[in-house]
């Protein structure tokens, strides 16, 4: 058993711009959400009812039916202490683990390292950008960033063969690294070289791949059937990152709020019917998360950054179902307007790093956080 | 002109604008560094951008529409053909100050009416910029300030003009967000009916006084019944903005600095160099014009050569500029804008209000790929003006051998100092072909695509990321 036990897999759904947590997962039996829900509160009787207080948002049927499946674990409250609200300050926080500095290391970074610590295989980390994020930035760690996965390689202007392959070995003859020429060039260095050896491995991934399963017309099912290609051609890529947006819904709200969350919905569940469909599923959990939740009251037409929000794990590994509780909605409770944390985004981590990974999580995100057992 | 003038000409151009040919080096070389600074700040000593000339060939930049990339067409050909670099320059830095973008706006009209503000307004006294951002619909749309009511308030706008516009994070409370807000009720935006039956309704700034809260608020320490503008006025006499500002400008102009949201915890690389700059926008009531004069003449510039990776944006518009051939709006340019955009940069597209992550962030493997890529195609065309003119240079030397062929090239594309291995491996490549020579036809067609091959070396190099 163990000599066939595939590899775990983590991918990263990054829900960039402050997901409003109360109106993902909604308290609908609460008077008190539609106290303060004047302008944007999705009418009774449209959430998706998973118990008798709690519904998800009605765009998210396809994540529902997951839930009903036992696939769907979801994490309330989550956050940290002294929310900054600002988006940039946050996502870093939630980025590095580091609430109380600057943080430079990504938390997949070390994760990265602490798998493949001679940074053997260049697509052991694989990014569907066009920019990095910085949860995966490590010195030294490669990370493969594809933009569009059936284009990815270096100078392909130069065509014929043996041209190329002088021009390519030269190329990689210049990148070696160069004492003393410090970090950035060092950080350059190694880019190149991973550039040219990831090409040369995530080629062969679109060529491998043909599937039964039609994903939806967005820009996440895109990204997610490229991660899916690249899992299902067994490259060896331990962790996929790419995000979704923006839901910065200050205003208009409840249109836009729905359509991303339909978007992200329908494109998860077409990858996870992907994977199944090559027996490949089984190693793979997906984590969803956003740098904060939204204020409480809305303002009208949308809601203002708030503090504690909600992550989901997704995958038939996940023991599906609701950890840590929803944060009390009474005025008297909320922080500055806001719901406020009772979930450490450290201890969601740790359980993905731990009880999936098998990693040791204290280093990666520097202390022991409680842990919501949706894994093992 | 002395010879060791033309590498400081060439970090000015690469600075103040998007490189130049040598003999634009040359030319500027011989009028002088402090000379040229001045050109490039007093506007008015070259021509402007022909406008009409632009609409008559590409009448479709005048509303771009909505369709994805193709709303910065004129804009690139802007920077592409402008004779006015450091203004182009400036608006690119504002952009990414102000970066707001049409994921949200869907209104390319808008966006480029904020980005003609930057190159209105974007040298002279800073509080008119705010000021003409705070009114801009664009702006007001995109930081939801038409939502931000008398009774209902908003603080998206309030926010970020205070993190991310004037002080940056540490210098104001959450009270201060709400404050500032408060005090920007009522500014907002309103149609204005197209004049025919065709196209998108335009917007325009609109002060609604019954819905701005009129009562007290205290900002900062000083209380009144403010509105937006005694904001920003309270703001500009706080000390932090001059220092957030001058760190922007040294980030954007001198060295790369860590992102902006580390401000608040991590010291500049160089405070001296950022004081002296907030120091002459106090001086000089904020005129951006005056810091940037003072920036410019600095040694702490002079001697910054080589030290920010470029932007996407300034890899794409350089690498038009020195092949050259691009002054006229020909068919395609407007696919050329959308070029950034596929390295991480989108122009009028920023990713969020923070702006683009610069310095070393440009930089992952799938941008390498694409700034290298791009660019190796571009300069692998001998038949560009400027590729002919380096190889008329090249050709104008005699036969050279590999090491002086080498030489020149990395002298022309630069002057580029790239290391001593480099080098070398640069010097092996041109050696295994023996000397570069033109005398024959068959000699000079293999020189031709020798050259062609070199340069795509040079520019695949980590020193040409560099700016």
């Amino acid at each position: 058993m163990t000599s066939t036990k595939k590899d775990p897999v983590v991918v990263v759904l990054q829900l960039t711009g402050g997901n409003d947590y109360a109106n993902t997962v909604i308290r609908y039996a609460d008077p008190l959400y539609r106290d303060n829900r004047p302008g944007i509160g999705i009418p009774e009787g449209q959430e998706l009812r998973i118990d008798d207080e709690i519904g998800f948002h009605p765009a998210m049927g396809a994540i529902k039916e997951m839930y009903d499946q036992n696939q769907v674990a979801i994490i309330h409250g989550v956050g940290y202490p002294n929310a900054p609200r600002s988006h940039f300050r946050s996502m870093d926080i939630w980025h590095t683990c580091a609430p109380d500095r600057l943080g430079t290391e990504g938390w997949l970074g070390r994760a990265a390292l602490d798998i493949d610590p001679n940074k053997e295989n260049v697509v052991t980390t694989v990014c569907f950008g066009p920019s990095i994020f910085r949860a995966l930035v490590y010195p030294g760690v490669p990370v493969a960033c594809v933009g569009n996965l059936d284009t990815y390689g270096m100078l392909p202007g130069v065509t014929e063969k043996d041209q190329r392959a002088k021009i390519l070995d030269r190329f990689a003859r210049m990148y070696v690294p160069a004492i003393g020429t410090g970090l950035v060039d060092d950080y350059l260095g190694q880019i190149g070289l991973d550039c040219l050896a990831g090409a040369d491995i995530l080629k062969a991934a679109p060529q491998l791949y043909s599937s039964e399963v039609e994903y939806p017309d967005s820009t996440i099912a895109k990204k997610l059937k490229g991660i899916a290609q690249i899992h299902e051609a067994n490259l060896g890529t331990r962790i996929f990152y790419c995000d979704h947006g923006v839901f910065d819904t200050h205003a208009n709200q409840v249109g836009a709020h729905g359509t991303l969350w339909s978007e992200v919905s329908q494109a998860v569940q077409s990858f996870f019917d992907d994977l199944r469909e090559h027996d490949a599923a089984d190693n793979v959990v997906m984590l969803l998360f956003s740098e904060f939740g939204r204020r409480l009251h809305d303002n009208g037409s949308g809601s203002d950054h708030g503090a504690g929000g909600v992550a989901f794990a997704i995958g038939d590994t996940v023991k599906g179902g609701q950890y840590s509780e929803y944060p009390s909605l009474k005025a008297e409770d909320l922080e500055q307007g806001d719901l406020v944390p009772n979930m450490d985004f450290r201890g969601f981590y740790s359980t993905v790093l731990e009880d999936h990974l098998g990693l040791d999580a204290k280093g990666i995100v520097e202390g022991e956080f409680e842990k919501p057992r949706f894994l093992g | 002109m002395a010879e060791q003038d033309i590498p400081l000409m060439a970090h000015l151009m690469r600075r103040a604008g998007f490189g130049a040919s040598r003999e634009e080096l040359e030319e500027r070389a011989d009028k002088g560094y402090e000379a040229t600074v001045d050109e490039l700040l007093d506007l008015d000593q070259n021509e402007p951008f022909n406008k009409f000339r632009m609409l008559r060939y590409h009448p479709w930049t005048w509303k771009p529409g909505t369709m994805t990339g193709h709303g910065a067409g004129e804009w690139m050909h802007r920077m592409v053909s402008t004779k006015r670099p450091l203004e182009e320059k400036m608006t690119l830095f504002w952009h990414q100050l102000f970066a707001t973008g049409v994921s949200k706006i869907d209104h390319y009209h808008e966006l480029s009416t904020m980005i003609d503000v930057f190159r209105e307004k974007g040298m002279g006294e800073y509080r008119e910029l705010l000021l003409e951002m705070a009114k801009n619909p664009a702006m007001i749309y995109w930081l939801d300030n038409c939502e931000n009511h008398g009774d209902a308030v908003n603080e998206n706008w309030g926010r970020e003009l205070l993190e991310l516009f004037s002080m940056g994070v540490g210098n104001y409370t959450e009270v201060d967000v709400r404050e500032a807000s408060r005090a920007f009720t009522g500014w907002t935006l309103t149609p204005v009916p197209p004049r025919g039956p065709m196209g998108r309704h335009n917007w325009q700034f609109e002060y609604k006084d019954w819905d701005h809260d009129h009562d007290e608020k205290t900002f900062l320490g000083e209380t009144g019944d403010f509105n937006g503008e005694d904001i920003i006025d309270i703001i500009l006499k706080n000390p932090a903005t001059s220092r957030f500002i001058a760190r922007h400008l040294y980030n954007f102009f001198v060295a790369d600095e860590p992102q902006v949201p580390a401000w608040s915890v991590t010291p500049p690389n160089d405070p001296e160099a950022i004081e002296t700059i907030a120091q002459a926008l106090r001086d000089s009531n904020y005129d951006i014009r005056s810091a940037m004069r003072v920036l410019l003449k600095s040694d702490f510039f002079k001697k910054a050569r080589y030290t920010r990776i470029k932007s996407h944006a300034e890899v794409v518009v350089g690498a038009l500029r020195l092949v050259g051939g691009y002054d006229f709006p020909s068919p395609g340019i407007g696919n050329l804008s959308k070029e950034p955009g596929y390295m991480g940069q989108e122009l009028l597209n920023p990713p969020s209000v923070e702006g683009w992550h610069t310095g070393s962030e440009w930089i992952n493997s799938g941008s390498l790929m694409a700034r290298i890529n791009f660019t190796a195609n571009l300069i692998s065309d001998t038949s560009k003006p400027g590729i002919q003119n380096i190889i008329n240079r090249l050709k104008a030397q005699g036969d050279l051998s590999p090491e002086s062929f080498v030489d020149t090239c990395l002298d022309l594309m630069g002057p580029l100092d790239v290391g001593q291995e480099v080098k070398q491996e640069l010097v092996d490549h041109a050696g295994a072909a023996g000397a570069l020579k033109w005398g024959s036809e068959q000699d000079s067609a293999a020189s031709t695509d020798r050259v062609s091959e070199m340069l795509q070396l040079v520019v695949s190099t980590r020193d040409y990321q560099y700016a």
